[in-house]
């Protein structure tokens, strides 16, 4: 990629101006625009289309330090996203190995299929059908008591549990999607060629394979991570009384009270405290890649 | 192709906005209300379009907060304009809504008299908001889990209904049912450290947190809860419309009254249209339609509720004199008590966590 940056030329990066700049403009208009918007407003004491005089403070940024709530929450969103990541990673990698190794064909492309699936149904959806099989009474509590001989009582619904089954698959797909494509991308010579030379699977894993499809989990662990941590329609349908996370609360401020200030106060802080994770955590994954 | 600039697209949306607004007829009725609420039910608006001729286009909101948004920056737009009576006064101070010529409306002087009176509606002898429904917020119960309905508020807080009891995710409610719980007057809360320990004590209790009727309802069809706080008109709609085994309790200690109300934004282009929709919203015709195939909050109008039968929930109930003796009419709420509110419910939130 660097080499290839570097050849580019003043003539090439011109011709390829008219193919980049739609992107560019939508980016604008769509993104850059509206986010600054959002900036200037965590900066303001009232919103200007209230009606009401309005000034610049910190106070939103200040409220976040002056109250132990918020950074709880935060400390309980990121562990969120980390739990979610870790068992997307468990659940997803395998998953993803096997599709690009093991399956061919029509059986690849049946597997494919099932796992893009939960893309093509709207997000409501599927936490609803969630919530159908979780609750007491509902389809998992019903069926395990059909097959068991005893009686057991499962109610997950509303529950961290619950939480965390919700996003898991929600986000699973990116994660075999990005491990997928390092994946399949592994010459298979060189796995032949760790093995001829003596290595076991569990090395070969360790020292040829993880190590070649590092980008991709990175990839999908930074696309899973990101957005969970500022999740709040998972949390507050599936968690109940304990699904008060940082992205409810945001939710909270702008829609319940209306105090779009604080909200985008508190969104940018997640958004710095994501960016800090992210910076701290890429040398580290740079050296790994 | 030239690339338009952006100066150019955005001139260019906001004349075709503008556009979009003029080319709205003289003849729309353009009503902003809660989803599901009366004023868009297709019976009643194709039975009013019949007779007056004038066409109704509705548009939500989802909080008190966004209608008031919607207003402000809508200017002209809207016609007609819900407001729950204790945002009334901000409306009015704001110069969103104008005085309403009650005397085009021929069923006003059939309000009961102390809605129509409320200092909440009526400023310096001029109506701004023309009384549609009232309701509670009250407890209902799941008839299953209970032989006799209970007559206190302390049965929320009662061991046996641990994990099957649920309350409303709203701040402003979460608190005022506290001072309920407590004694106190919801609209002057001398303790709130008593509220806070109370609702503290509340929160294992609770399943889960409600904010749409469905979420009650369905955990009511499941079997999944006890009691819990909900709307009066709601509680009526389960048990009429969808046949659930719900009961509204109006506990001793008392409950939560609230009146939503008609305005009619300044800048209208169809006023006439306006009063003729009120009109019509707050006939008895239409209400008793209302309140038999979907099921409805009582309404302010006496003649409308004398329509009722005899036995009806919205007459026998809420008409009864000594509930009326119990309840506490909500009254406006500064920003900084809603934030307050809001604060104090986020920590709770997360104390239970």
């Amino acid at each position: 990629m660097a080499v290839q940056g570097a050849v580019a030329s003043r003539s090439g990066l011109r011709s390829a101006l008219p193919l980049l700049a739609p992107a560019y403009l939508w980016l604008t208009v769509a993104i850059f625009l509206p986010l600054s918007a959002m900036v200037f407003f965590s900066f303001m004491t009232d919103l200007p289309l209230s009606g009401k005089a309005w000034a610049f403070t910190l106070g939103n940024y200040a409220a976040f330090f002056s109250q132990s709530l918020y950074l709880t929450l935060l400390l309980a969103s990121l562990r969120l996203g980390l739990e979610v990541t870790l068992w997307c990673i468990v659940i997803g990698y395998p998953a993803a190995y096997v599709l690009a190794k093991v399956l061919k064909g029509r059986s690849r492309e049946a597997i494919f299929l099932l796992v893009i699936l939960p893309f093509w149904s709207n997000g409501l959806v599927r936490i609803f059908s969630w919530a159908m099989v979780l609750r007491e009474g509902g389809i998992l509590d019903t069926a395990l008591n059909a097959v068991l001989p005893f009686k057991i009582n499962i109610d997950l619904m509303y529950s961290y549990p619950a939480v965390i089954i919700g996003l898991v698959h929600s986000y699973v797909p990116y994660m075999v999607l990005t491990c997928y494509l390092t994946l399949q991308a592994i010459d298979d010579s060189l796995i032949e060629a760790g093995r001829s030379l003596g290595a076991t699977r569990l090395q070969v894993l360790k020292r040829v394979i993880i190590p070649l499809s590092m980008p991709g989990l990175v990839a999908g662990a930074a696309l899973i991570f990101v957005p969970v941590v500022g999740s709040f329609m998972e949390p507050r349908i599936l968690g109940g009384r304990t699904g008060t996370f940082y992205g409810t609360v945001i939710e909270d401020q702008f829609v319940a009270v209306f105090n779009w200030p604080l909200g985008a106060a508190l969104s940018f802080i997640l958004l710095a405290v994501v960016l800090v994770i992210l910076a701290i955590a890429s040398p580290v994954l740079r050296r790994a890649t | 192709m030239r690339l338009p600039k952006l100066t150019a697209l955005l001139t260019a949306t906001a004349v075709f906005t503008t556009a979009l607004t003029l080319a709205a007829g003289a003849a729309d009725v353009h009503v902003l209300n809660w989803k599901g609420y009366g004023a868009d039910e297709p019976w009643a608006v194709a039975a009013f379009e019949k007779v007056t001729g004038n066409k109704v286009v509705n548009d939500f909101f989802n909080s008190e907060q966004e209608m008031l948004t919607k207003i402000r920056t809508n200017p002209g737009l809207y016609d007609v304009v819900m407001i729950n009576a204790a945002f009334n006064d901000q409306a009015m101070a704001e110069k969103l809504i104008q005085p309403i010529d009650v005397s085009k409306l021929s069923n006003y002087a059939n309000i009961s008299p102390d809605k129509a009176g409320s200092p909440m509606l009526k400023h310096e002898g001029k109506v701004y908001g023309v009384p549609w429904v009232w309701g509670l917020t009250a407890l209902a119960i799941n008839e299953k889990s209970f032989d006799k309905p209970p007559t206190s508020i302390a049965e929320m807080w009662d061991p046996a209904h641990k994990g099957r009891v649920i309350i409303r995710d709203d701040a402003v409610e979460a608190v005022q049912f506290g001072a309920i719980a407590t004694g106190q007057n919801i609209n002057d809360i001398k303790d709130m450290e008593a509220v806070k320990a109370k609702l503290t004590s509340l929160m294992p209790q609770i399943k889960t947190f409600w904010s749409s009727e469905n979420d009650w309802n369905q955990m009511v069809a499941s079997n999944q809860i006890d009691i819990g706080t909900y709307w009066s008109g709601s509680a009526d709609r389960a048990k009429t419309h969808f046949k659930l085994p719900v009961s509204l309790v109006i506990p001793q200690e008392g409950a939560v009254a609230w009146l939503d109300a008609f305005s009619i934004p300044a800048g209208s282009k169809n006023v006439e249209g306006a009063q003729a929709f009120i009109n019509w919203m707050i006939d008895p015709k239409f209400y008793v339609e209302w309140v038999t195939k979907v099921g409805a909050p009582v309404s302010a109008n006496t003649k409308a509720v004398e329509a009722l039968p005899e036995d009806a929930f919205n007459r026998k109930v809420m008409g009864d004199p000594e509930v009326a003796k119990r309840i506490q009419f909500q009254a406006p709420i500064t920003d900084a008590q809603r934030e307050a509110y809001l604060a104090l419910w986020q920590q709770l939130k997360v104390d239970v966590k």
